[in-house]
């Protein structure tokens, strides 16, 4: 913590620390876009899936190479992991107060919800454009 | 990680009973206190005292200045004004912040618990060491600044501008908020707390004013300003009414406006 009894660093000179990062407002304000287009996208996947329950191979495989549904899908998926991320980080930022920890832990995070986000992008890309 | 569990030498172990109330006292309450001495070396103590409400004022700091008058004068903690305006005795009563002047002793239930600020360093008793807080604000500019000459009179304000200062300018700075705030319990070294983004936000809304993305560039942080989570005790322990939360929520607009 910044009350650290063996420093003899001014109060001001600690709070004014390395200054301002100059940024947060563009990861602030994608992250409520990113949860305003959740709302509906997760309405209408969750819509589309129901709307398949119980149908033949032939007809899921036919609605995914529609471009509607494939639209929907990786638009929901790549919503859907950035908003994690970014979740994740924020409490991250909060709890973890080791500088490379905490760098490694928001690095870590990013790469699996990428590697996540490709991995279901490029299955459903796989049905839309297969054979 | 963060500390979720206090450090051994901070727990806190019953300590002495003191009666002070006769025994044909009409109306008596027990009082549990926050007792920390730092000379002594030993764990805080909560120290109980059973006083005579009929020997002192409603207010809860009218209890602990009859305990340190006429019962225990080793009782440490800050008063001034005794009216809500000065902000020294804030403290924790009853599990929330605020200030013991406008806190009535019949609010609470039961015994009346009384501890610090939470998690601040404690100088004594129940003086908390806001040095840190005082720092933070004193970061934030927290005066008229201006790029034109200074008129020959004073600087002009419309009543719908000077309006929007109204629920800013009435804080007076007791960090009530700022400590009831876990992300400012977390994160204190670097998230600035309510109280100081109010302030904040009280030059940045100030027409006058005119240094203000300069002041929105020295916030522009992910740990100065971001850190805020609209957790929103601030705003449910003000003991003035206001609400800090809604201060940085419009900071937060601004940021969003300038940077869309």
């Amino acid at each position: 913590m910044a009350n650290d009894t063996n420093s003899f660093r001014t109060p001001i000179g600690r709070a004014r620390g390395l200054g301002s990062a100059k940024t947060g407002a563009q990861a602030w304000l994608g992250y409520r876009i990113a949860s305003a287009a959740l709302a509906v996208l997760t309405i209408l996947f969750i819509t589309l899936v129901i709307s398949l329950i119980g149908a033949p191979y032939e007809q899921v495989v036919a609605t995914f190479k529609q471009p509607g549904p494939v639209i929907l899908t990786v638009l929901f998926l790549g919503f859907l992991f950035h908003h994690a991320a970014y979740g994740m980080q924020e409490v991250y930022e909060d709890y973890i107060h080791g500088k490379l920890a905490k760098v490694f832990a928001i690095g870590a995070t990013k790469m699996v919800a990428l590697a996540l986000f490709l991995a279901g992008a490029f299955a459903v890309l796989k049905i839309a454009f297969g054979a | 990680m963060a500390e979720f569990s206090l450090p051994a030498n901070s727990k806190v172990v019953p300590g002495k009973t003191i009666k002070s109330a006769s025994a044909d006292a009409k109306r008596t309450r027990t009082f549990r206190i926050y007792r920390y001495d730092p000379d002594s070396g030993a764990n805080p103590r909560e120290d109980k005292y059973e006083i005579d409400l009929d020997k002192c004022g409603p207010m809860v700091l009218d209890a602990l200045i009859h305990i340190k008058n006429d019962v225990d004068s080793t009782l440490t903690f800050r008063r001034s004004c005794r009216e809500g305006i000065c902000g020294s005795c804030a403290m924790n009563i009853d599990g929330r912040n605020t200030l013991a002047c406008l806190k009535p002793i019949d609010e609470v239930k039961g015994d009346v618990k009384i501890y610090p600020l939470p998690h601040q360093p404690v100088v004594k008793d129940l003086v908390p060491d806001l040095n840190q807080n005082y720092a933070q604000l004193a970061s934030i500019k927290p005066w008229l600044q201006t790029q034109s000459t200074a008129p020959s009179r004073e600087r002009l304000q419309s009543p719908e501008e000077r309006e929007k200062l109204d629920g800013l300018y009435e804080c007076i700075l007791c960090f009530c908020c700022t400590t009831s705030c876990p992300s400012y319990w977390w994160n204190g070294d670097r998230y600035l707390g309510p109280a100081v983004l109010l302030q904040a936000y009280r030059f940045i809304a100030d027409s006058r004013d005119e240094m203000t993305g300069e002041r929105l560039d020295a916030l522009e942080d992910p740990f100065r300003l971001y850190r805020c989570h609209t957790i929103m005790n601030c705003t449910q322990t003000c003991p003035k009414g206001l609400n800090p939360a809604k201060a940085i929520a419009e900071i937060k607009k601004l940021m969003a406006a300038r940077a869309a």
